[in-house]
């Protein structure tokens, strides 16, 4: 055991000095974290503070004038353009005049008032689907307060107004608070991913995993050895994302620390096996590298980062079970947003240990048995 | 110059600097003056890091020269490089074959390259598929051709359009003496019957042998150039075929007389030692008789370089090894019984079974792909055997447990340790990989420091060493842990004939004191080092035993062979033969 104990201690050691060693490799391991944090956290933004939009106002009545003031007032809001029938609406999007085009039927007031309920139509530009959800979202945010109101001065338990759109509604307005803790789960996985499949292809490629094989080092001690370093610098990675999101970002952290490192020990441990396994199949790095784009573009999509699951067709729900970013970012956002403890995650929790108790002796097991 | 005519390339005073850092610049080559003649075969020889490709280099046009002047074909290097290129054809050490394009599809890619028109190809193609033998295997994939038949596709690639001249860097390197004699057979029928110009680097002293004019380099000097017999001769009067008077093997001869300051070099040869005295009289060495011998190219390059440089062969390689009680030689420490390899259909080592006993220097030898890595990575537990039993200290090493891995050392075919870690980082790995800690760790690297000379370069990364101080340190790291059994594949391939003597001079301290020794090789005169050798082909065992036992077998035949090179090319051509036969039949 202690002799085990050594070898792996040993292994680790050298494999810490080859990552770290090189100031250049050093950088990378930082500096794009940054970077794609910073990123994110600009760029990848679905707020809007400006939604220019077109209205056709087809009713001109009392309850429309109030309905827009709505929208007018809403600060977000921009009119751009009055339009004078349907045909015209096509222009406006097609154009790019208007992301936007609110619709109000010529029966609006006169529905209204006879308690039947009217319907505002939001048309957004589906060539930006991301955008125009959000813009029409606002919309219905605009007409929920309108339906508030009306019920509070005409005490009437139906609300008078609906929207046609179907998108959800983003309750703080604010996709940053979604995005940045998601990212110290799927940021940390790109370069840990990366990092493991190619650390027993390069061995292999260039001869030095047969050198390995021949020590006493048993193959679960390689695993181990080789395992261990990239899920520390995993979490070194998610620590400075995290601090970004802290400090910079500055959003508020609900959870406990110990409850996310040992989230993130688990996540770590599932996306070290899968790259261990990728590696240990691979011949050479230019395999490894390709298995692991291959598997890291669906990883990224099916994870919930950018679009909820739920939103997802049936079949495409069930691959993402297998995927442990999907778990691992759901999880953060629960400890992080909501302080969830352990007991709420464990739903999320035990999947990764499957897949790492999947992954990790597959790895090991290829190490000996790799079809030359 | 009045003679242009005759000669292709004059060199004059070339110097040519390499910064190896900010600070520090190494001077490959420091006022080389040479020629190459028309129509000739001239070989370049010396030591690693001579400037042998530097100075091939220059010669091709890739690099400028620092100082001096250089005219190839009539033409100033310096300022008309493209028209040389244009004229000469050049195969580096690693020809760039595309490994996933077939032979065909290679040939056609440099023809496409060169220019080449369809009609001249038509004409090309079929004298180059004869003059390799390459033709049956048009559609293989390169990657898939054996070492020796690489270096052939690649000279055939060299060779789809005519140059005037053509400049070969070590073209035989990891190549068999078949393949070997092939390429040669090639290169002299281009040279006699079309009366090109060639220049070839090589560190195989016989190859210089046979051109017609020799240029011996010693970092970036010209030590000597002419006709090989001019030097040669140099050794006249100092070259000598020693017998033990004592019941030793030629190995332990060899190691004797080696160690000693009034011998130059000493190398087993036939059973006995060829030795290359500093005086022309051999009465100051006990034990030994001595007859004059014709001297050798290599015996007139080492006393060269003793008397110009003061370079000693081997000089301090014997290593030092803690006293241990005498080893039973009887031990048997490997066996084999029946082994057999199969990969898919093709059968890469065929029932093979054979012992090696404690303090043994056992060789496998055999022409390219004849299974011999196969045999190794079998015995060091890499690869599985489709059936039969190996067993090594006692243990099958494929399922054993992983202690019984203590008892070997491996050295593979290609350096295979951490290139981007110090040299130091490595032997902390590997010994505490062996389980070594503490004081006994370092007690254990400074032995290796200490006697694989590696203590100037400690903190050096390794991938950056040159290639005989990376061997020295893959042969040190694998003794870290004093195994047993040690396993050296082609470990002296590309290693030049000092670096040979210092390798052989080492096994041969570990073997005295009962380390068993399991070494591929390609140098067939390294066999003579070998208390047995096996000759294997097509996965096939054809001879096993003591050389002088091997070299008897095949000169069983109409002809008589002295060399173990001879003795070898006999025994697989009549195996081949049989075996073509039988298919025939």
């Amino acid at each position: 055991m202690n002799a085990t104990l050594h070898r792996i201690l040993i292994l680790i050691r050298k494999e810490l000095i080859a990552v770290l060693k090189d100031p250049r490799s050093r950088i990378v391991l930082v500096l794009p974290i940054v970077l794609q944090s910073l990123l994110f956290g600009y760029a990848a933004t679905f707020d809007l503070d400006k939604v220019a939009y077109a209205l056709l106002d087809a009713d001109r009545s009392g309850a429309s004038s109030d309905f827009m003031a709505r929208l007018d007032g809403s600060g977000v809001f921009h009119r751009v353009m009055n339009l004078n029938s349907a045909s015209e609406i096509g222009d406006a999007i097609s154009r790019k005049r208007a992301l936007l085009v609110v619709h109000i039927p010529s029966d609006f007031e006169r529905r209204i008032l006879s308690g039947q309920g009217a319907t505002v139509q939001a048309i957004t530009d589906g060539r930006n689907s991301n955008t125009g959800g959000t813009a029409a979202a606002y919309v219905s945010a605009a007409v929920e307060r309108f339906n508030a109101d009306w019920r509070q001065s005409h005490d009437g338990l139906r609300s008078p107004l609906t929207i046609e759109t179907r998108a959800w509604y983003n309750a703080n307005l604010e996709t940053r608070w979604n995005m940045i803790p998601s990212l110290i789960a799927a940021l940390s996985m790109l370069q840990v991913l990366m990092l493991t499949a190619l650390s027993v292809a390069r061995e292999r490629e260039q001869g030095t995993f047969d050198q390995l094989l021949v020590t006493p080092l048993r193959p679960t001690e390689i695993m181990v050895g080789k395992a261990v370093p990239s899920i520390l610098i995993g979490l070194v990675q998610s620590s400075i994302i995290l601090l970004l999101a802290l400090f910079w970002f500055r959003i508020p952290f609900q959870g406990s620390l110990a409850t996310l490192y040992l989230g993130l020990i688990l996540f770590m441990s599932a996306a070290v096996g899968i790259g261990l396994a990728l590696s240990a199949f691979s011949a050479t790095m230019q395999q490894a590298m390709l298995y692991t784009f291959v598997l890291l573009m669906p990883m990224m999509l099916l994870s919930g980062l950018t679009s909820a699951i739920s939103n997802m067709p049936t079949a495409m729900q069930y691959i993402t079970l297998a995927n442990p970013l999907r778990y691992a970012i759901e999880m953060v956002q629960r400890i992080y947003l909501e302080g969830a403890g352990v007991t709420l995650l464990f739903n999320d929790m035990w999947p990764l240990v499957v897949i790492a108790s999947i992954t990790l002796p597959t790895a090991v097991w290829l190490f000996r048995h790799r079809l030359v | 110059m009045t003679v242009t005519g005759g000669v292709a390339i004059v060199g004059s005073g070339l110097v040519k600097r390499f910064a190896r850092d900010k600070k520090e610049s190494i001077t490959a080559l420091d006022g080389v003056s040479f020629e190459a003649r028309h129509g000739e075969l001239t070989a370049l020889v010396g030591p690693d890091g001579a400037g042998k490709t530097t100075l091939l280099r220059l010669v091709a046009g890739l690099m400028r020269t620092d100082e001096g002047t250089l005219r190839v074909l009539d033409l100033d290097a310096a300022t008309q490089p493209q028209e040389i290129q244009n004229r000469i054809s050049y195969m580096p050490q690693r020809f760039g074959l595309y490994e996933d394009l077939s032979v065909q599809e290679n040939l056609d890619l440099y023809a496409d390259l060169h220019g080449v028109s369809v009609e001249q190809r038509q004409e090309r193609y079929p004298r180059l598929m004869e003059m390799t033998a390459l033709a049956p295997f048009r559609e293989r994939l390169a990657g898939k051709l054996s070492g020796g038949m690489k270096q052939k596709l690649g000279l055939a690639c060299t060779l789809v359009r005519s140059p005037d001249l053509l400049l070969l860097d070590e073209p035989t390197v990891g190549v068999d003496p078949l393949s070997r004699r092939e390429l040669w057979e090639i290169v002299s029928s281009l040279v006699e019957n079309e009366g090109l110009s060639v220049v070839v680097s090589t560190s195989y002293m016989d190859e210089a042998e046979r051109c017609a004019h020799v240029v011996v380099l010693h970092e970036g000097k010209v030590l000597a150039d002419g006709v090989p017999s001019s030097i040669s001769s140099r050794a006249r009067g100092h070259s000598f075929i020693a017998t033990s008077t004592q019941n030793e093997s030629a190995r332990a001869l060899q190691a004797r007389l080696i160690d000693r300051e009034d011998v130059i070099d000493a190398v087993p040869q036939g059973g006995r030692v060829r030795a290359v005295l500093r005086a022309e009289s051999a009465q100051s060495i006990p034990e030994a008789t001595f007859e004059p011998a014709e001297p050798t190219l290599e015996d007139g390059l080492m006393l060269l370089l003793r008397q110009q440089t003061n370079a000693k062969p081997a000089a301090g390689a014997a290593i030092e090894l803690a006293d241990k009680p005498a080893p039973d030689r009887e031990q048997v420490v490997i066996e084999t019984h029946d082994v057999v390899r199969k990969f898919g259909d093709f059968t890469a080592v065929n029932r093979t079974s054979f012992e090696v006993r404690r303090g043994e220097v056992f060789g496998l030898l055999g022409p390219n792909g004849a299974g011999k890595t196969t045999t190794f990575r079998m015995l060091c537990g890499l690869l599985p055997a489709t059936s039969g039993t190996l067993l090594v200290a006692g243990a099958d090493l494929r399922t054993a447990r992983a202690e019984a891995r203590q008892n070997i050392g491996y050295v593979a075919q290609k350096f295979s340790l951490y290139g981007d870690i110090t040299v130091r980082e490595n032997l902390d790995f590997f010994a505490g990989a062996y389980g070594l800690r503490g004081a006994r760790a370092n007690e254990r690297i400074d032995w290796a420091m200490d006697n694989f000379e590696l203590s100037n370069r400690a903190g050096a990364a390794t991938g950056k060493l040159p290639g005989g101080f990376q061997r020295r340190l893959a042969m040190a790291a694998a003794l870290l842990h004093e195994p047993q059994i040690v396993f050296l594949d082609e470990p002296t391939s590309g290693a030049d004939p000092l670096a040979r003597r210092e390798f052989w001079r080492r096994i041969s301290s570990l073997a005295d004191h009962g380390t068993t020794i399991v070494v591929t090789t390609h140098f067939m005169e390294e066999a003579e080092y070998c208390d047995r050798i096996m000759i294997q082909d097509a996965g096939t065992m054809l001879a096993i035993g003591t050389p002088d036992e091997v070299r008897q077998q095949a000169a069983d035949e109409s002809h008589p062979v002295a060399t173990m090179e001879e003795a070898f090319i006999a025994i697989v051509e009549k195996s081949r033969d049989q075996v073509r036969a039988k298919d025939a039949a």
